[in-house]
């Protein structure tokens, strides 16, 4: 989430073929004035611990000036579907 | 995508704009097979215990805090209420366990150890006696290990010779903390109708009733409710309900899962969930200012009691049906230095002492982090004390104090306890004396409505 500039899906797709996540869902849209962008991606593969991907993930979205969380799908079904 | 922008948003918002976050994930652990023939084996036993049951506990909860990217600020250990573990060996002196629970506490890496309790509300076994006595020196020798004395409850009535005992042991445990503002207190509390499920710090411990072990959670989330009910900014209460409701239950929903995933984890069964909304002193983290947003200038001034009643049963109702368990204490909790909304409405004259004892009645739990002014005499704190117990006996409900009469400060100083403790005004009390009321001693019989059988 953040400000929408040039190239963000792009960096972030790169960043996740590198280490081997698969994107399996991808949208974006602008909510209330903010861009948001949205992956569902499979860690299964990784070539990294996920702790280090989430801080590498971290310093990518401050380098673009936007936020990067990386979150358990499991979180969101628990609020939003019954 | 299988949930909408609006519906990651709002999830990402919680966490990265609201401060929600899973306040606790408190393991009970029995302790009733410990109790031994001597106090240095029974602490033995207990050391061993708590370092192997314990002891994946912290690294369970990081790692399910990067897998699921929740943060769970606290992880921590309640044991059955020392007084009874304690009962066989006959040791005069029992701040030793406290001291043992300490290097446990450091050990596993949790922040606290709540249980160096005892249960006196219709009256003192001889362990309860001493580990009461011993509280002071417990306190102020150790830094992780939290106190609780049940004094009261809806069913047995008020011990009121526990209740004047606690005054003195408030103030000594105080003075021997002077130099650090009298921070002991802030471990310590008195309950009526203690819940033995709690998973909340000071007044956590695994009561007698429950299981080998079990998880406790302790959502937070005052932000996220703060900020829901800015878009329903003039509408009317039934909507507000809702609102609140509706939140309630999505922070539930995540306890649950974080709650349900760590107890499997651990191997142990999942205890309860608590829904309190629990404040810290940082910004964007108070309950008084979901008081504030629901209409009122400044908590504390008329209409907040009303407010918190709304508020505390609008989580209750939306939490409920979130969870297969609720217990603990469930709903608000109005602490003054840990919320700084509570510490501006104090500043401005808004809050005091008589009407957060009123506000009480309707929160989860009671009179919470209050600094009073150091020279209070004991009986006005087992006055202040009493009166909380009454309201929580007549109505049925959980009420706590956890009062800290700062040494060498009055009215109006600031008191210092740092951390998640915050800091707070030293509240003015009452100068007329309570004495002959407290010096009756005996126990206060119990209301005519409990007697439901």
């Amino acid at each position: 989430m953040g400000n929408d500039k040039v190239g963000i899906i792009a960096n972030v797709s790169a960043f996740f073929a590198e280490r081997s996540i698969n994107i399996e869902d991808i949208s974006q849209t602008v909510l209330s004035g903010n861009f948001v962008m949205m992956m569902m991606v499979d860690l299964a593969d990784s070539t990294k611990p996920l702790a280090t991907v989430k801080d590498e993930l971290t310093e990518l979205g401050e380098s673009m000036g936007v936020a990067i969380s990386l979150m358990h799908e499991r979180v969101f079904s628990a609020m939003h579907r019954i | 995508m299988l949930f909408t922008a609006h519906e990651i948003k709002e999830t990402v918002d919680m966490f990265l704009r609201h401060k929600l976050d899973i306040r606790a994930i408190t393991l009970g652990v029995s302790l009733l097979d410990c109790a031994a023939a001597t106090g240095s084996a029974t602490r033995d036993r207990i050391r061993e215990k708590l370092l192997r049951v314990a002891g994946p506990l912290v690294a369970v909860g990081r790692a399910i805090e990067t897998e699921y990217g929740v943060p769970i600020i606290n992880k921590r250990v309640s044991v059955t209420p020392i007084a009874l573990v304690a009962a066989s060996a006959r040791e005069t002196d029992l701040a030793p366990y406290a001291t043992m629970l300490d290097y446990v506490a450091r050990e596993l890496g949790v922040d606290f150890v709540g249980g160096f309790s005892a249960l006196v509300q219709k009256g003192y076994a001889d362990a309860d006696r001493r580990l009461i006595e011993s509280i002071p020196e417990a306190l102020s020798s150790t830094e992780r290990v939290c106190a609780s004395v049940n004094l009261a409850s809806t069913a047995s009535g008020i011990n009121m010779d526990a209740v004047r005992q606690m005054g003195v042991i408030v103030r000594e445990a105080a003075e021997r903390t002077a130099t650090r503002d009298g921070i002991a207190c802030a471990k310590l509390v008195v309950f009526c109708n203690a819940p033995e499920d709690n998973p909340f710090m000071a007044g956590a411990f695994h009561g007698p009733g429950e299981s080998e072990s079990a998880l406790n959670v302790g959502v937070s989330g005052p932000g996220v409710i703060k900020a829901a009910l800015e878009s329903f900014r003039g509408a009317g209460f039934d909507e507000v309900a809702d609102a609140i409701k509706k939140t309630a239950f999505k922070i539930t929903r995540m306890g649950q899962l974080v709650g349900s995933e760590a107890a499997r984890r651990l191997g142990v069964p999942f205890g309860i969930l608590d829904l309190s909304l629990a404040p810290t002193p940082e910004v964007g983290d108070s309950v008084a200012r979901i008081i504030e947003e629901l209409g009122i200038e400044a908590a504390g001034t008329h209409g907040s009691t009303a407010a918190l009643a709304l508020l505390t049963d609008m989580v209750k109702k939306g939490g409920v049906m979130a969870s297969t368990h609720v217990g603990g204490l469930s709903g608000a909790f109005i602490p003054v230095s840990e919320d700084e909304g509570m510490v501006a409405a104090v500043r401005s004259g808004a809050l005091t002492l008589d009407k957060l004892e009123a506000m009480t009645c309707v929160c989860s739990v009671g009179l919470d982090m209050v600094a009073i002014p150091g020279d209070v005499s004991e009986s006005t704190i087992s006055a202040i004390i009493a009166d909380e117990m009454a309201i929580g006996m007549v109505n049925g409900k959980t009420t706590a104090v956890r009062i800290i009469p700062v040494p060498g400060k009055k009215a109006g100083d600031w008191a210092e306890f740092g951390g998640l403790l915050g800091g707070a005004p030293v509240l003015p009390v009452h100068p007329f004396s309570s004495d002959a009321f407290i010096a009756r001693g005996g126990r206060i019989p119990a209301p005519i409505h409990s007697f439901r059988n």
